[in-house]
């Protein structure tokens, strides 16, 4: 049952081998047993998710069942849930509790999916490597000693070392995709827009995008099937018909025109990685896909734009964070300026004051032409280049990072070392597009290399229906993590 | 020497919402603290601004009656600074394309009209507000007014001298409640101004150094503290000194401005286009529909008042003071109705009534027009019975006082107290006859060409008739009588 995936989960479900409460008590042991060592959780409230196993076993022998009902997720602990704390990795929200659901957090208990626990990430979504966490680093289950990924590295972990069969991440430069990346799993950063921001907390708010994370595409389908769709509390949210995101699961990949950016397969990219996507590739060949060349001109400008505009918009975004009305507020002040200065200095990781330092820099008078206006210019040209790629491919394929998973304390003292990690997985959100990383082999230290898949606007559907294929003939996304054993 | 003063205003006109610009939340003055805040403008974490379709159609009735441009495509800015008061430390505005650009308001003052050109208006929310008193040391937050809409209009400095400044203040508060798009009440902060102030030796110089003054909260205020500012800097000025650029506070008890910081200490907003937000983009097709929605504006109401009632300039100036003093004035003449032509005649009565009397009670209760005990339908009964003669102007007046005391309708007041105006010749010549054979001296005096007699005779005739003879009648048959 622990490494079943979620239709399988469902149908042990539906033909009463397992009840709700059961597998919850199931993961939950599992969560017990792996926790404190790979510290996924920041809360786990076992009681509320046994109450909602219960619920979901009341409803199923009512006859009121869907796919989703009494599947136990992990929810990263950026989306606001009422009643259990919310604290984005943060000091400055180690005791805040939400008086409303996120939008996502109420399709999943409409689903009937019960929540396990919210999940670690790097504080405020700031990092890659979930060393920014107030609550401490998430450890990789491959390599205790490496990292997992970030920000969404609980979630990663949660699902990789199955103590949770799937749960959610959100992805602003490539939360998602690079630590299921760096973990063996599969996740999904949909279009923006198609996933409500409502009660996401924000880092920044034109990137921030939620998604699924799982072991396969098959998956991250059902789970999008529950989480995406219009809400009208979100103004950016994308107002389009339900769709069912498994519908291209058995699409043939025959005449499928995959796109092979040179930029990615400059230097920097492990040979360990280089050979596992390049099999990849081969696979796709054999199976009647054609591979193009493509240019994506502007990438190497990806991570400076972003490292402009994500702290720009967080400096904002995190404003509210001044002690006034709830959260961390500092206990000794003398006046108004103090109270703000200390409880910022108190509440803030390093990462996060380091983002808002910059992004306070780059929107002052005399700065914002040259940094923030200039990247607004060139995020169209990135977009612009996916546009006319697009024009000759279906899909692009190349690595989700450059390397696999690095030692913990590796990098976090050198950011920019850090931000390069993410080289790969920057330029889908600025240009607003869907990406993908699923698992496709190893490298030679054993630790799993990430696959990325990027479409044209809303092709999330299409995206899963060409990983599902491949995941039919490969079982990277079934390997249980070394350290981690069943 | 003599010097220009330079005025140009900046007023936050609070828009007539039910909810909030961004949130659901209800926009009422009054409620107790923090009651009317919801999650979107406490800025919990996780929340997001939607805005608020009827602001929009606010903002453009304004750019419509101005004759402004309405940016088909305008943009929300987040303006960043931290106070408690202001929730996300981030207040929404536009910045660089205002959804109003341009326009005019023509003003009239000191005996001549003057057209002041507007430079924009943008559509913004509130802040809260902080609380000083009553918490020991520590400030008091209410968010009841955080994310409520404002309208924030601009103008050209095309204002001179303080008396300008105040027309135009007035003339923009008349049309902002005119389309109804504020309540324009003054006292509880819907209509708030700030004046930039300048002055120059000479209408060809450059402009001078200005500064801008805050909190006028009446229309008078801003007179007096334009005038102060003014002085200050021409004394400044004059005594060789120079105008630092700044924000000052104007305090009524003292009657001055104080510096509250100056251009040095101004704060950088850091202004960017809020991504949480969609540009608003405006569409034809709405823009019509909302034309279609406005009302006959004060100028051309003004100017029709004129032509059709025959009003001097000075009464049509104050029958359309407010839309609501026009309306009451329009349907008081309606309500008259009665015979064809004699519309112009039946504005004049209305037009002193409701200038005069009706004026009068509502200044002396401190009432607005809107809340007149007297609905303008009661007081065209009241006028129709001067009209057809049977109430004299002053016995009017007394049945007026008592339907503002809520007596009723007229014709039952007048049946009641008895007032009804005797007309009757037959009678008013027994009565006169009887007058001029019981005052045989005043008779005399009379003749031998004493006017005082005749008023005393008059006065006979009515003390006889309790006040309740046809005084025109009286006297032309005394007249007639006395040959």
């Amino acid at each position: 049952m622990l490494n079943a995936t979620l239709s399988e989960l469902s149908a042990a479900l539906a033909e009463k081998r397992i009840s709700s409460v059961e597998l919850a008590r199931l993961f939950l042991g599992r969560i017990e047993r792996l926790n404190a060592e790979l510290n996924a959780f920041i809360t786990v409230d076992a009681s509320l998710a046994l109450a909602q196993a219960h619920r979901a076993d009341r409803d199923r022998a009512a006859g009121k069942a869907g796919p989703l009902t009494g599947i136990p997720l992990a929810h990263k602990d950026i989306f606001c849930t009422k009643g259990l704390r919310t604290t984005c990795g943060s000091r400055m929200l180690e005791n805040f509790v939400s008086p409303y659901d996120a939008h996502v957090i109420e399709r999943f208990e409409a689903a009937g999916s019960v929540l396990l626990g919210k999940t670690n990430m790097d504080e405020f979504a700031m990092g890659s490597s979930n060393e920014t966490s107030y609550f401490g680093p998430v450890r990789n289950p491959w390599d205790r000693t490496l990292v997992p990924g970030g920000s969404s590295g609980g979630t990663a972990v949660a699902v990789a070392a199955r103590m949770a069969p799937a749960g959610t991440g959100t992805d602003t430069g490539g939360s998602i995709r690079q630590p299921a990346a760096l973990t063996g799993i599969c996740g999904l950063k949909p279009t923006y827009g198609v996933v409500s921001r409502y009660g996401m907390i924000a880092f920044a708010s034109s990137l921030d995008q939620g998604g699924p994370m799982a072991k396969c595409a098959q998956d991250l389908a059902l789970l999008m099937n529950a989480m995406a769709g219009f809400d009208a509390r979100d103004s950016t949210s994308l107002e389009r018909p339900q769709e069912d995101y498994g519908r291209e699961l058995g699409r043939s990949l025959a005449g499928l025109r995959i796109g092979l950016p040179n930029e990615y397969a400059g230097e920097g990219i492990e040979p360990g990685v280089r050979r596992a996507v390049d099999e990849a590739v081969r696979w796709f060949e054999a199976q009647g896909a054609k591979t193009v060349p493509v240019e994506l001109p502007n990438t190497a400008l990806a991570v400076p734009v972003y490292y402009v505009l994500a702290p720009a918009e967080a400096s904002s975004n995190l404003s509210r964070f001044d002690g006034v009305r709830y959260g961390h507020r500092a206990k000794d002040y003398a006046d108004l300026a103090e109270m703000y200065s200390r409880t910022r200095a108190e509440g803030f990781g390093a990462e996060v004051k380091r983002r808002i330092l910059v992004g306070t820099y780059v929107l002052s008078h005399g700065y914002y032409d040259a940094y923030y206006l200039q990247a607004q210019k060139l995020r169209r040209l990135i977009a612009q280049d996916f546009a006319a790629a697009f024009r000759s491919c279906d899909v692009i394929l190349g690595p989700t990072t450059p390397t696999t998973a690095f030692p913990i304390g590796a990098k976090i003292d050198d950011p920019v070392q850090m931000y390069l990690n993410d080289i790969f997985t920057i330029p889908a959100p600025l240009a607003g597009l869907p990406g993908l990383s699923i698992p496709c082999g190893f490298d030679d230290k054993g630790l799993p290399v990430g696959l990325q898949l990027t479409g044209g606007y809303f092709s999330e559907a299409q995206l899963l229906g060409i990983a599902h294929r491949y995941q039919q003939a490969t079982d990277w996304h079934l390997r249980v993590p070394t350290e981690a054993p069943l | 020497m003599s010097w220009e003063i330079v005025v140009g205003i900046e007023t936050h006109a609070q828009l007539r919402t039910q909810s909030k610009i961004f949130s659901g939340a209800a926009t009422a003055f009054g409620a107790a603290p923090n009651s009317q805040a919801c999650a979107v403008d406490i800025a919990l974490p996780g929340v997001l601004p939607v805005l608020n379709r009827a602001a929009v159609e606010h903002a453009v009735r304004f750019g419509l009656t101005i004759g402004a441009t309405l940016s088909r495509r305008s943009v929300f800015a987040r303006k960043n600074y931290f106070y408690p008061d202001l929730p996300k430390g981030y207040q929404i505005s536009q910045y660089e394309l205002p959804i109003v650009q341009g326009g005019s308001l023509t003003i009239h003052a000191n005996g001549a009209s003057k057209t002041i050109r507007v430079t924009r208006a943008h559509l913004e929310e509130d802040a809260g507000k902080s609380l000083h008193e009553d918490f020991h040391g520590m400030s008091g937050i209410d968010l009841n007014r955080a994310g409520t809409a404002l309208l924030e209009i601009v103008t050209e400095p095309d204002l001179r001298g303080a008396k300008e400044a105040v027309a135009y203040a007035r003339a923009l508060h008349a049309l902002v409640t005119w389309i109804e798009i504020c309540d324009g009440n003054m006292q509880e902060g819907s209509f708030r101004c700030d004046a930039n102030v300048s002055v120059r030796r000479a209408a060809d110089q450059p402009l001078g150094t200005r500064c801008e003054i805050k909190n006028l909260n009446s229309f008078r205020f801003m007179e007096r503290a334009i005038e102060y500012e003014a002085q200050r800097q021409i004394g400044l000025l004059e005594g060789g000194g120079t105008v630092i650029q700044e924000t000052r506070l104007y305090d009524p008890e003292r009657d001055e401005t104080r510096p509250m910081r100056t251009k040095e200490d101004a704060q950088d907003y850091r202004y960017f286009p809020d991504p949480d937000l969609l540009p608003l983009v405006l569409s034809e097709s709405e823009i019509e529909s909302i034309r279609a929605t406005l009302p006959e504006l004060p100028e051309a109401r003004r100017a029709r008042f004129i032509a059709a009632y025959r009003l001097s300039e000075y009464d049509a100036a104050a029958l359309t003071a407010s839309k609501a003093t026009a309306d009451y004035f329009e349907r008081t003449v309606a309500g008259i109705g009665g015979k064809q032509g004699a519309a112009q005649e039946h504005a004049k009565l209305a037009t002193n009534w409701v200038t005069v009397d009706l004026a009068a009670k509502l200044n002396s209760d401190d009432l607005a027009i809107e809340l007149s005990p007297v609905a303008p339908e009661r007081l065209a009964k009241l006028l129709s019975r001067i009209l057809d003669q049977t109430l004299s102007n002053k016995m009017a007046k007394e049945v007026f006082d008592a339907m503002w005391a809520g007596e009723g309708e007229p014709d039952a007041i007048i049946d009641r107290k008895g007032l009804r105006q005797i007309s009757d010749a037959a009678a008013i010549e027994k009565l006169v006859d009887e007058v001029l054979a019981a005052n045989a001296r005043q008779v005399e005096d009379y003749r031998a060409g004493k006017q005082k007699a005749f008023n005393s005779l008059v006065g006979q005739v009515m003390k006889a008739t309790g006040g309740r003879a046809n005084p025109a009648q009286v006297n032309e048959l005394l007249r007639r009588k006395l040959g």
